[in-house]
């Protein structure tokens, strides 16, 4: 834990429940984040449990969901995205379990994955017309 | 990515799956007998669930997700409850905890053991499959009796449990089903572990290595399997788990025999847990009340059968939520077939691809392509599960 803490002083750390902290991240920090807490996979028992993308109408807000099993806890990541730049980093070539969740982001909210080695469609069908994303609110 | 060069053959396993009843591409590239490459391609049966829950007041959502998957219906719907509770801040009352408990533990041991039925269905050990089925049958009976419905109970709601059980009444019914089924269950677990047949099909092979279990962030018994001791019930005890405690089954092998034992295991561990919660079971409320709707948002967490299920939920202070968001176990364990796959033969595909316990839809077809001749032969789920038994290449015999 005062890794982690350590870690993370700089940033605003949002402590809703002794299992449900929330961290906001800056969107070029994606891959440090990522970095970091897969070095905690091992000794904490941790992993990515999912990745949430929410239309925030003048933003997005993509949500990196940890969980650390050795503290009962659930980290979670918080970072913008703009709607005029949907761009973030991808993580799946540090953290493999996270190709899928951003394959999925990307078809259902037009949010680009940079460095993804495959973002083809994973949801939608290969007949899907080009810009129509099906879980943005707000256009 | 392997080169593809022309003495690889692509066979396409799907969409409609060969060995479960759900559709599902899986790609295998295979030299000879030999997988070298898998790809896999879902969204066959999305059914925009997410898109529909933007759309539902927050009550109605509870029976939505109840129906994303019909064998762990209350895992979906207990997980995104606890989401909203979560956001909500509602503390709910022991006895709807303990309901909680049992029911999750009932379904677990239906799950388990309808599964075990069908992974030795793929090898072709039908008497066991008959066996296993014959002591899930009683676990329906009572869930029918519990909750009025074999499946999708609709017991749980946000703030507690939706009915009481009359504990007098069930109690003793709920321990006989209990002392019926556990002897059995142990002997045909001793049958699937000590069977010379069971492990020459199921020892060694599908193996995930304890990193690659890591590196794909697998959950349940198919982490489990690889030497990962996570189990949410005793990671971040939900419902009633912290009085009643779990006993988390490791196994460190990786291969599907140890995924398969690993599961029978947790049975015999679920019947233990319920035998404990109706003995220690509190009388009082069963609902707390929902007072406000608060913008809020709320993360849930549930072990289902197949692993940890996560729900996440952001609340506008509406009646409607403004997402909800849904991960299934089987979705984290998906991508985790690339390297299980990859350097058996095909004849081993069913069972790899049975030993995560996947949850899709269902029809009964694969085609399968012979590149160098330009071929394809369309294969009946039985030919196909026909092929797995027997290990002879389709293209051959036909």
């Amino acid at each position: 834990m005062e890794v982690i803490d350590r870690e993370l002083a700089p940033l605003s750390k949002d402590v809703r429940s002794d299992r449900r902290v929330y961290v906001k991240i800056r969107r070029e920090d994606v891959r440090k984040m990522a970095q970091f807490m897969y070095k905690l996979f091992e000794p904490l028992r941790g992993r990515l449990s999912t990745v949430s993308a929410v239309d925030c109408r003048s933003h997005f807000e993509v949500l990196y969901h940890f969980t650390l099993s050795q503290l009962g806890l659930v980290l979670t990541f918080r970072c913008e995205v703009p709607r005029h730049e949907p761009v973030v980093d991808s993580i799946s070539d540090i953290i493999y379990g996270a190709s899928f969740i951003e394959r999925e982001i990307h078809d259902l909210f037009g949010i680009v994955f940079r460095g993804h080695p495959n973002l083809e469609r994973l949801i939608l069908p290969d007949d899907w017309p080009e810009g129509v994303y099906p879980l943005r609110r707000y256009g | 990515m392997m080169s593809r060069d022309r003495e690889v053959v692509e066979i396409p396993l799907g969409p409609y799956h060969p060995a479960f009843k759900e559709p599902e591409m899986f790609k295998l590239y295979v030299d000879g007998e030999e997988i070298v490459d898998v790809k896999i391609r879902i969204g066959y049966q999305h059914r925009g669930i997410e898109y529909l829950a933007q759309r539902m007041t927050i009550q109605q959502v509870v029976f939505l997700v109840e129906r994303i998957c019909g064998i762990c219906s209350t895992s979906h719907q207990n997980c995104y409850c606890q989401a909203i509770e979560d956001a909500m801040k509602i503390e709910v009352p022991d006895r709807a905890r303990y309901i909680r408990t049992l029911i999750g533990e009932l379904e677990r041991i239906h799950s388990h053991l309808l599964w075990a039925g069908v992974a030795l269905h793929l090898i072709g050990y039908d008497t066991l499959f008959m066996y296993f089925w014959r002591y899930r049958e009683p676990v329906c009976e009572l869930f029918e009796e519990l909750t009025g419905n074999r499946q999708h109970y609709a017991m749980i709601c946000p703030g507690g449990v939706r009915r009481d059980i009359d504990l007098k009444k069930m109690r003793p019914k709920i321990l006989k089903v209990m002392k019926e089924i556990k002897e059995p269950v142990a002997k045909l677990a001793d049958a699937v572990a000590g069977d010379k047949l069971v492990r020459a099909r199921m020892s060694g092979v599908g193996v995930l290595t304890r990193q690659d279990a890591i590196r794909y962030c697998t959950v349940g018994p198919t982490a489990r399997g690889s030497g990962l001791r996570i189990d949410v019930r005793a990671d971040e005890p939900y419902a009633a788990y912290k009085e009643l405690g779990v006993d988390v089954k490791v196994m460190t092998e990786g291969d599907v025999l140890a995924k398969t034992l690993v599961r029978v295991q947790e049975i015999m561990e679920s019947i233990g847990i319920i035998e404990r919660c109706v003995d220690a079971m509190p009388n009082g409320p069963i609902q707390a009340e929902i007072k406000e709707y608060p913008v809020a948002e709320g993360i849930g967490k549930y072990e289902a059968p197949r692993g940890e299920v996560i729900h996440y939920v952001k609340l506008n202070g509406t009646t409607v939520p403004e997402r909800v968001k849904v991960r299934a176990p089987t979705y984290a364990n998906l991508p985790s077939l690339v390297p299980q796959l990859i350097g058996y033969s095909i004849a081993d595909a069913p069972i790899i691809l049975g030993s995560i316990d996947p949850c899709f839809c269902c029809t009964e077809r694969v085609s399968i392509v012979d590149v160098r001749e330009g071929r394809t032969v369309v294969l009946t789920m039985s030919e196909f599960n026909e092929f797995g038994r027997k290990r002879k290449n389709p293209l051959k015999v036909r």
